[in-house]
């Protein structure tokens, strides 16, 4: 095949539920789920750090499962939900339990990583509602963040565990404060 | 850090993946993404078409058939690991997924592709060559089994062809009287090891009379050591590791990287092994113990 003179690239119909909407868009094969979040769908909360599956920035929902969305095409995932972090705090605004405890806790400085945090910390009390220090320093192991030392981080998780604890709340879900119908 | 373009194929049934295979010239099978699409976007691959396999209904089997673990093609690692009935019957499976990657990356990365990417870090091809077992595969040409000694050819080589398609890995369950371990040392728990070993060992009224290992990151491929002499006879109860870390520093053949020098990783590669050669033994003697097949 020649190599030098390839054909125009071909275009494909994603289709996604993003944070409880239905999204389209038309993007060529190789378009990762990243970038369709970012640049097609103009959803900038999802970070791009590596760009090959070691940072963790990425971090997002695929029908509720944390995958990394830089390793992911998004004509492959066609079809399914997608939660980022912009679908978790109220639609008034009112930070998520995880955003809240990430900022009460000192869990960012420069907050480039903290999207992926957000999220693998959202599935992980999902699935881990009381957690000890240790399951949650293995199961933040797979996110490198800069800036913070992770103290903070890991003392933001184990807040968010406590705060959730009881309430019956999907932390992967999106935040209705008390009162809001 | 973009994949450079190519042709996207999300064939319906096997059969429409081996004709695509077939007739498009550098094609490559797209599972879990978790190798390949790294590959993608540091431009180290470039194949001019991508064939989706995760479209393809059946390939995801996983069932304990026949004295054997059946691990289709789209089971990811994460599936696999949590499975209770494989654990049961196979513990080192779990073992050594409980030590690839971190979650996130074993959510999407699947089983039988780490298999067939054939990474020499990787734990699952490890694994997969000390337990024994096969690889199915078809193309237009026909079906074959690859039996696991014939598996990996060398580093990020197998033996599956450019238009063969790997349907399901087959793994033998654990023999009674048998104990198994994974044991590696990583920079962080997840990330690639330095070095690692995974062992079989076979126990008879209390004494040691069998034990075998493969490793990762030390140079020598998918080639099983027999540990048997430096450990047979031994009390497996209190064993007596001293000449397991002799017989591996002569098998082992790792270089120097970034990571860590030679001599660091042929002094890990031996003390690993004593310790999984032990804690192999206490298996054996646990699931005798509480009466294991
Ligand atoms: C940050 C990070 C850390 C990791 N750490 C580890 C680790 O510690 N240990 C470890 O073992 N792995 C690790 N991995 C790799 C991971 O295990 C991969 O998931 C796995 O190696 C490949 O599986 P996949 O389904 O993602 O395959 P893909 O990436 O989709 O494919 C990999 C290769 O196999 C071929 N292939 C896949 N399936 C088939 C098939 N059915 N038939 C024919 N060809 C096929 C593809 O064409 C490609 O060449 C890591 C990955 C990342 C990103
Ligand atoms: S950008 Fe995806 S893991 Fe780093
Ligand atoms: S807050 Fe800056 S990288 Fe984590």
């Amino acid at each position: 095949m020649d190599r030098t003179t390839p054909a125009p690239e071909a275009l494909h119909d994603v289709e996604l539920t993003v944070n409880g909407q239905v999204r389209r868009a038309r993007v060529p094969a190789r378009r990762l789920l990243s970038d369709l979040l970012r640049h097609d769908l103009e959803l900038t909360g999802t970070h791009v750090g590596c760009e090959h599956g070691v940072c963790g920035a990425c971090t997002v929902l695929l029908d509720g499962m944390p995958v990394r969305s830089c390793l992911t095409l998004a004509v492959s995932v066609s079809g399914r939900a997608v939660t980022t972090v912009e679908g978790l705090a109220a639609e008034d605004g009112t930070l998520h339990p995880v955003q809240r405890a990430f900022q009460e806790h000192h869990g960012l400085q420069c907050g480039f990583c903290t999207p992926g945090f957000i999220m693998t910390a959202c599935a992980f009390l999902a699935e881990e509602p009381a957690p000890d220090a240790a399951t949650i320093r293995d199961a933040m192991s797979g996110n490198l963040c800069r800036c913070t030392g992770y103290a903070g981080i890991l003392a933001a998780v184990a807040g968010a565990a406590e705060e959730l604890a009881g309430t019956g709340v999907d932390p992967r879900e999106r935040h209705r404060p008390e009162g809001a119908a | 850090m973009k994949p450079p373009p190519f042709a996207y194929h999300a064939p319906r049934s096997v059969e429409e993946a081996l004709t695509l295979l077939a007739a498009l010239d550098g094609a490559k099978v797209l599972a879990g993404g978790q190798s390949l699409v790294p590959l993608l976007n540091m431009r180290l691959a470039e194949p001019a078409a991508l064939i989706d396999i995760g479209r393809i209904p059946g390939l995801d089997v996983l069932e304990v058939a026949d004295g054997h673990v059946r691990i289709g093609a789209g089971v990811t690692h994460e599936r696999l690991r949590r499975d209770d009935a494989v654990a049961a019957v196979q513990p080192l499976l779990r073992r050594a997924l409980d030590l690839v990657a971190h979650p996130v990356i074993r959510n999407r990365g699947t089983t039988v592709g780490s298999v067939v990417h054939a990474d020499p870090a990787a734990e699952m091809p490890a694994v997969v060559a000390l337990l024994g077992g096969t690889l199915e595969v078809a193309s237009v040409r026909g079906r074959r089994s690859i039996e696991a000694a014939d598996l990996v050819r060398g580093p990020l080589e197998s033996d599956v062809a450019p238009d063969e398609l790997a349907l399901e890995l087959r793994v033998p369950v654990a023999a009674p009287g048998t104990g198994s371990a994974f044991v590696e040392l990583s920079r962080r728990h997840g990330d690639y090891a330095l070095a690692g070993v995974a062992t079989e060992v076979a126990v008879d009224g209390g004494r040691i009379v069998g034990a075998r290992a493969t490793f990762i990151g030390v140079g020598t491929g998918t080639a099983v050591l027999d540990l048997s002499p430096a450990v047979a006879g031994r009390d497996a109860a209190d064993l007596d590791v001293v000449d397991v870390a002799a017989a591996v520093a002569g098998f082992v053949e790792p270089q120097d990287d970034v990571h860590a020098d030679a001599a660091y990783r042929r002094h890990l590669a031996g003390v690993l092994a004593g310790r999984a050669v032990r804690a192999a033994a206490a298996d054996a003697l646990a699931r005798a113990g509480a009466g294991v097949r």
